[in-house]
């Protein structure tokens, strides 16, 4: 084990991983990460806490992890480049493992002028493969990004992102394996609608070697409608819907419950392609979805330590 | 080139209303050639200003006087009657000017009519495009000769976002991701490979990050 999550545990054991995803709130009301916890719990090996998703001002992922510690829920906390530099992402670092955190996920992030704060400096001191890099050092040889020493390692499971769908194609399998190269354990990619370009994505992952070096996660997500899907498709940087979904939403009767069928069908389609080791389910501000998604799918979270407060002893 | 463009009319009136004797000084050099700050541009100026300015019963005069170069002080010197009559300048040189100005002239009053926007290519006639932000330590050896520092809307270094779509950058359709120009060249270069390397987290010391930058030509005398 080189961090000892649960989410490390489950992969080594050749089950299929369910992460879910968290998003703090933008309030500094507790009860929100609380309430959402409760209802992930025993619904997924570990949840993602995202760090200013698409740049608006929240909670810092840091304390909702915590938060979703103390509910008994393992987090996966995010870290994007676009808020902090290498100093405070490196104190974060410290703090988060401090506090019990032990998967963390490392991400360019989106740009600044996405979010409520359009005017705001995007810092971007490291991108996300320098900043895997920088965990990877801290964690094992170990030592800060100048070369100092770091009497007392972070131990955290590392993660990135891939997005299948984003161009130049050719580059983005080549794109993870330098993630891989710079130190990931796990990946998650992006949401999954388009299924063939996926397939060959794996095929290319395959080829060069990444599925045997790192744990891809599929990423998923239901959709809550056609107006939903189509503001996907064409407003979200990244996405790629393709028209028989929008389609087959609108002429849905209940457009909820068939967005969580064409949810189930991608999680069945992907589990069967070779290297793919388990999904990412995004149901933001769904996270109700989370539970029917499972049982309908038919997955258990892997989980080989329930029960045991995840993330381990405070030191 | 150096671009800079004029700043809005109000916006001059405001810094420039509490003025008796004011002093329009152009540049002959890149704001020049971006046509918005040269000897022209800096006459039309004056003559707007003393409009509004007798619109609104505001006294004074408005004089100019354009230099070849206002970041050299010879130039600077040249118009020494012209400022020391003045109880405000106005610059219209990219800001090198004025604060060029406000050293050579330690107790004048000096304000910037413009707003200065970048170092630019001129991609067409009248068109410029940033290429380069100065940031001291060149890396394009290893992105194709095109500069993601300058270029990428995340200053990434090793590879295209996940935003990137259709060569066009995340942030907006008229924008060019600059990675996808980068992996296009090093294609049609055959030299893929370089992008495999991982490129070490930037240097920002030796730009805006590390105080004032000064180039000194060693040896040399003048
Ligand atoms: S790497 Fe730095 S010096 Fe080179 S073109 Fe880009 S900004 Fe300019
Ligand atoms: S889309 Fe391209 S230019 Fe824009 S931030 Fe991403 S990599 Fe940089």
């Amino acid at each position: 084990m080189i961090a000892g999550s649960n989410l490390e545990k489950v992969l080594a054991s050749g089950a299929f991983a369910v992460t879910a995803e968290l998003g703090p709130p933008k309030s500094a009301d507790p009860q929100v990460i609380i309430d959402k916890a409760n209802i992930l719990k025993g619904n997924a090996d570990a949840v993602n806490i995202t760090d200013n998703q698409t740049a608006i001002a929240r909670m810092s992922s840091m304390a909702a992890a915590r938060l979703t510690i103390e509910q008994g829920l393992e987090p996966i906390m995010q870290m994007t480049c676009r808020d902090r530099n290498r100093l405070a992402m490196q104190a974060d670092i410290l703090g988060a493992a401090a506090l019990g955190i032990r998967n963390l996920l490392c991400l360019t992030g989106d740009h600044q002028s996405f979010g409520n704060h359009p005017e705001s400096l995007g810092v971007f001191d490291l991108d996300s493969i320098t900043l895997i890099r920088m965990v990877k050092d801290m964690r094992d040889a170990p030592q800060f990004q100048c070369g100092e020493e770091i009497t007392f390692a972070p131990k955290l499971f590392i993660g990135a992102a891939a997005n299948p769908y984003a161009d130049p194609f050719p580059f983005r399998a080549m794109r993870l394996a330098k993630k891989v190269d710079a130190g990931i354990d796990f990946c998650q990619t992006q949401i999954i609608y388009n299924l063939d370009k996926f397939e060959e994505f794996m095929r290319q992952c395959r080829e060069l070697g990444v599925t045997e070096r790192c744990k891809i996660l599929a990423g998923v997500a239901p959709l809550k409608g056609a107006g939903m899907a189509r503001y996907m498709k064409n407003r979200v940087a990244g996405m790629d819907v393709p028209d028989e979904i929008v389609e087959r939403l609108s002429k849905a009767e209940d457009a909820q419950d068939e967005g969580i069928d064409i949810c189930v069908e991608v999680i069945k389609r992907v589990r069967e392609i070779e290297g793919v080791a388990g999904v990412h389910i995004m149901a933001v501000e769904w996270e109700s979805a989370v539970p029917e998604i499972l049982r309908r799918a038919g997955l258990k979270p892997g989980s080989s330590n329930q029960g045991e407060q995840p993330g381990g002893h405070i030191t | 080139m150096i671009t800079a463009e004029r700043k809005n009319f109000d916006e001059i009136r405001r810094m420039t209303d509490g003025a008796q004797k004011l002093l329009v000084v152009g540049c002959n050099t890149c704001v020049a050639v971006c046509l918005t700050g040269g000897e022209k541009e800096a006459e039309i100026l004056a003559s707007q200003l003393r409009l509004a300015r007798k619109q609104d019963g505001i006294g004074g005069s408005v004089e100019t006087v354009t230099v070849l170069r206002q970041c050299e002080n010879e130039y600077l010197d040249s118009i020494s009657e012209q400022v020391q009559k003045a109880d405000l300048v106005l610059s219209t040189a990219c800001s090198i000017g004025p604060q060029g100005l406000v050293f050579r002239y330690p107790t004048k009053a000096v304000v910037p009519a413009m707003n200065t926007n970048m170092m630019g290519y001129v991609k067409e006639h009248h068109v410029w495009t940033e290429y380069c932000v100065a940031c001291g330590f060149c890396i394009i050896a290893f992105t194709g000769g095109i500069c993601p520092i300058a270029r990428c809307a995340k200053t990434l270094l090793n590879g295209p976002c996940g935003g990137s779509q259709g060569g066009r950058c995340e942030i907006s359709p008229d924008v060019p991701c600059a990675w996808q120009e980068i992996y296009d060249r090093l294609a049609a270069l055959g030299q893929l490979d370089m992008l495999k390397r991982i490129l070490g987290p930037k240097k920002w010391n030796a730009s805006n990050s590390g105080g004032p930058r000064t180039m000194k030509m060693e040896g040399f005398k003048p």
